[in-house]
């Protein structure tokens, strides 16, 4: 094969140098240059339907556009750019949705749980809005932060775990407040305190301290009843933790290592009282839909009434 | 000058091919081929077929619906595994007929050959025969007659390849409203950009490039021959027959029955070339088996009508086998060498593998289900102490009709799953739906137990059982 090279006839440019030196002319193929061609073309089409050069302080914005409706409910048409883009895309999403908003909205609460549709929606559309919203404190998939933010997958609440319940703590946000002992009792009043609020719950106590401690939790001078109520079961009204049952939000007890770790745990809040129940009002934040499905959705996390 | 002389091209430019049209039993058969498949490709779309929900098409892949529709079947994305044992059955059958028949398929049953043969037909149909068509392709352009009959062959083959495109589409939608909406404007982007490629697809492959797409794009040409072994059926010339001692010759005077060409050694070719002009390759059959032969037999049926008017015995190019041809006594007639591990291990996995598709087809599950444990949290302590652990499950109903379903556990004490609103949980047809379950079990049980089932059932029986976990620590 070799020593038969084909002896290709080949253009050559005409310019020969050192009497044989000669340059030789192989064009590209045919296909390549019409193909090169092409991509001219496109290019040139691209730029005068998309954003392209820029123009001074300004650029040529091209003759695509794309409209959208805003949030005020005006249409706008901007030359086209991924921002309005994602905005029209986002606005195309919400059009898809807002059948089942709409029949959301318009039923009532027990209603929506009942349609297997409907209550797939708000798992999935829910289960958004929440991780975006309330999932900062109450943690992804609502299990809460003992200590700090409630769980809200179990079935104890302090405000109430109803429809409207769970709906008016998301419109309107929470407040809870517990003062401080420290200054107003003693120790020893503390710790008995303490010895008779986890005995509600049937942990193991000093029974001795804890008959102290019912003395004095319904006693003027602790004044504990006052608030979470003479069977220490809370009050839902104004969000004052049921001290009987087995949730913990505020005192790591099911956390604590032994007995004595827990009455101090319990001690701490006695002590220091309580300022960080606070949950903000999402009325302005999320529209009522939102708010509608988000209930829905809180109320199947596992502890709805 | 000679033509070694002559500088060597890197490039030969394409010789076209203009194939005579013949007459015989596989210009028959592929005729016959021709139709049928014309007939199911283009008409399918627009039998109509009565369903519950959906279009009323007997053929429509639903790509927005996730499903096929086959007639009373409705396949979701979740069987896609149909779809391979499918591919696995196509691919073996075409292995197996190789081995039995050589490229068959290339001659009768592929797209490329079908289509080409219709274009080659309106050419006919428009041009006339082989030497009207070769002269035509001589004159200029500006010759009016080549002008307009050309020129009318292009755009019957631009039709053609627009409808073969405008149909493949109709398969993707309900085909009398898509039709409108396609010529009205209204159609989808892709709608559109397929037919385009589709159109001037085909126009290239089955005008323009023909036979090159079989020769140096098909990769089925390429490892079809490798099938092949000496017992293979394959188009072959009897050489020994048709050269003699002394070679072809044209039937001359003197040389015109056989006994004067045998007495002076010519074989019975008579050199006619008809068995050439009629091949869609552009090849000769009678320089040997070569890869470009796509097994059309259209060579055979052109040799076998010159042996009938010269009244000498057909076959002369016939399907025959490499072993049979080299015989000392070669025996008459077709004999498919099937008995050999290749073909029978083809033929009994091309009986398993459809077996198993059907039977699979048969039985299927009417609904799809998942069912997943909620990890966060993974267990939750209630306010009597009480542990409780929570599953969504997923179920799609894929049975074609409205059904209902019940959720149950095994496995459980009595009131320990909780579904909710759901004691019945109804869905539409080819809808799916999420449902909360949640186990409940008190202190002492909970650290106990650790799996129990789920069982699912719907209303004619249908039922499917899982395990599932509980956690509680
Ligand atoms: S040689 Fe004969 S069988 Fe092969 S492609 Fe040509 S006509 Fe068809
Ligand atoms: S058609 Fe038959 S007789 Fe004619 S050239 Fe071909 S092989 Fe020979």
């Amino acid at each position: 094969m070799a020593n038969e090279t084909p002896r290709t006839p080949v253009q050559t440019t005409g310019h020969v140098w050192d009497g044989d030196l000669q340059e030789y002319n192989n064009p590209l193929p045919a296909w390549w240059i019409y193909g090169f061609y092409i991509t001219v073309t496109f290019a040139v089409i691209y730029w005068i339907i998309y954003p392209s050069w820029p123009f001074g302080k300004s650029f040529l914005p091209g003759v695509s556009k794309v409209t959208y409706v805003n949030a005020e409910g005006q249409e706008e048409t901007w030359h086209w750019n991924t921002r309005a883009k994602l905005l029209k895309e986002t606005q195309d999403a919400a059009a898809m949705q807002k059948p089942y908003y709409d029949k959301i909205a318009s039923l009532p609460y027990d209603k929506v749980t009942k349609d297997p549709e409907l209550s797939s929606f708000v798992l999935s559309a829910g289960k958004a809005i929440f991780s975006d919203n309330c999932a900062p404190c109450h943690q992804a998939g609502g299990q809460g932060k003992v200590g700090h933010f409630p769980n809200l997958t179990d079935d104890d609440w302090l405000y109430g775990g109803s429809f409207d319940k769970i709906s008016e703590t998301i419109h309107k946000g929470r407040r809870g407040y517990m003062p401080p002992f420290a200054e107003a009792l003693e120790p020893t009043q503390v710790d008995a305190l303490a010895n008779y609020v986890l005995s509600l719950s049937g942990q193991k106590v000093d029974a001795a301290k804890a008959a102290e401690g019912n003395k004095l939790f319904h006693s003027q001078a602790a004044a504990c009843y006052y608030c979470h109520g003479d069977n220490a079961k809370g009050r839902p009204i104004i969000g004052s933790a049921n001290l009987t049952d087995k949730v913990w939000l505020w005192a790591d007890v099911p956390g604590a290592k032994d007995d004595a770790a827990k009455v101090a745990a319990v001690k701490q809040v006695i002590n220091n009282g309580l300022n960080r129940g606070v949950m903000p009002a999402w009325e302005g934040r999320l529209k009522p839909e939102q708010i509608k499905l988000l209930t829905v959705y809180v109320h199947e996390l596992g502890g709805g009434k | 000058m000679s033509d070694s002389a002559k500088p060597q091209e890197l490039y030969a430019k394409r010789i076209p091919i203009v194939p005579r049209s013949i007459t015989g039993p596989f210009r028959n058969f592929k005729t016959a081929i021709l139709v049928l498949a014309y007939a199911v490709y283009f008409g399918l779309p627009w039998l109509p077929w009565q369903r519950a929900d959906g279009a009323s098409q007997a053929v429509m892949f639903d790509i927005p619906g996730r499903r096929y529709l086959l007639f009373d079947l409705v396949v979701h994305p979740q069987e896609v595994f149909w779809l391979a044992l499918l591919l696995f059955i196509a691919a073996v059958l075409l292995f197996f007929v190789t081995a039995l028949v050589g490229r068959a398929f290339c001659g009768y049953f592929c797209f490329q050959t079908l289509w080409t043969d219709a274009f080659i037909w309106i050419e006919h149909l428009i041009q006339g025969e082989r030497p009207n068509r070769m002269k035509l392709m001589r004159e200029p352009w500006s010759n009016k007659e080549k002008l307009l009959k050309v020129g009318l062959t292009r755009l019957l083959w631009w039709l053609l390849s627009f409808w073969t495109a405008l149909t493949f589409i109709l398969y993707f939608g309900y085909a009398p409203e898509l039709v409108v909406d396609f010529f009205t404007g209204q159609g989808a982007g892709a709608a559109y950009i397929t037919t385009l490629a589709l159109t001037v697809t085909t126009y290239l492959a089955a005008g323009m490039l023909r036979e090159h797409v079989c020769m140096f794009i098909c990769p089925y040409g390429r490892f079809q021959s490798a099938m092949y072994d000496p017992g293979t059926l394959s188009v072959h010339y009897d050489k020994r027959r048709g050269e003699g001692t002394a070679g072809r010759s044209a039937a001359r005077a003197g040389l015109r029955t056989l006994e004067e060409r045998h007495a002076q050694g010519h074989g019975d070719c008579i050199d006619c070339g008809l068995c050439v002009q009629v091949c869609p390759v552009g090849i000769d059959i009678r320089q040997g088996m070569q890869f470009k032969c796509i097994s059309c037999g259209l060579c055979i049926d052109a040799c076998n009508n010159i042996m009938a008017k010269m009244q000498y015995p057909k076959g002369l190019i016939r399907y025959d086998s490499e072993t049979n041809l080299v015989a000392a006594q070669p025996r008459p007639g077709l004999h498919l060498e099937w008995k050999n591990v290749k073909v029978l291990g083809y033929g009994a996995s091309l009986v398993l593998m459809t077996g198993y598709l059907f039977y699979s087809i048969a039985t299927r599950q009417s609904f799809d289900h998942s069912i997943q444990q909620i990890r966060q949290p993974l267990f939750v302590t209630l306010s009597d102490g009480s542990i409780r652990n929570r599953y969504q499950i997923r179920l799609t109903n894929i049975s074609g009709h409205e059904e209902t379903y019940t959720i149950e556990a095994r496995g459980l004490p009595a009131g320990a799953l909780d579904i909710g609103s759901f004691k019945q949980v109804v869905v539409k047809n080819g809808k799916s739906v999420i449902v909360q379950a949640s186990v409940k079990l008190d202190p002492a049980r909970a650290q106990r137990l650790d799996q129990f089932e789920f069982v699912i059932r719907n209303s004619q029986g249908d039922t499917v059982v899982d395990e599932a976990r509980f956690f509680a620590k």
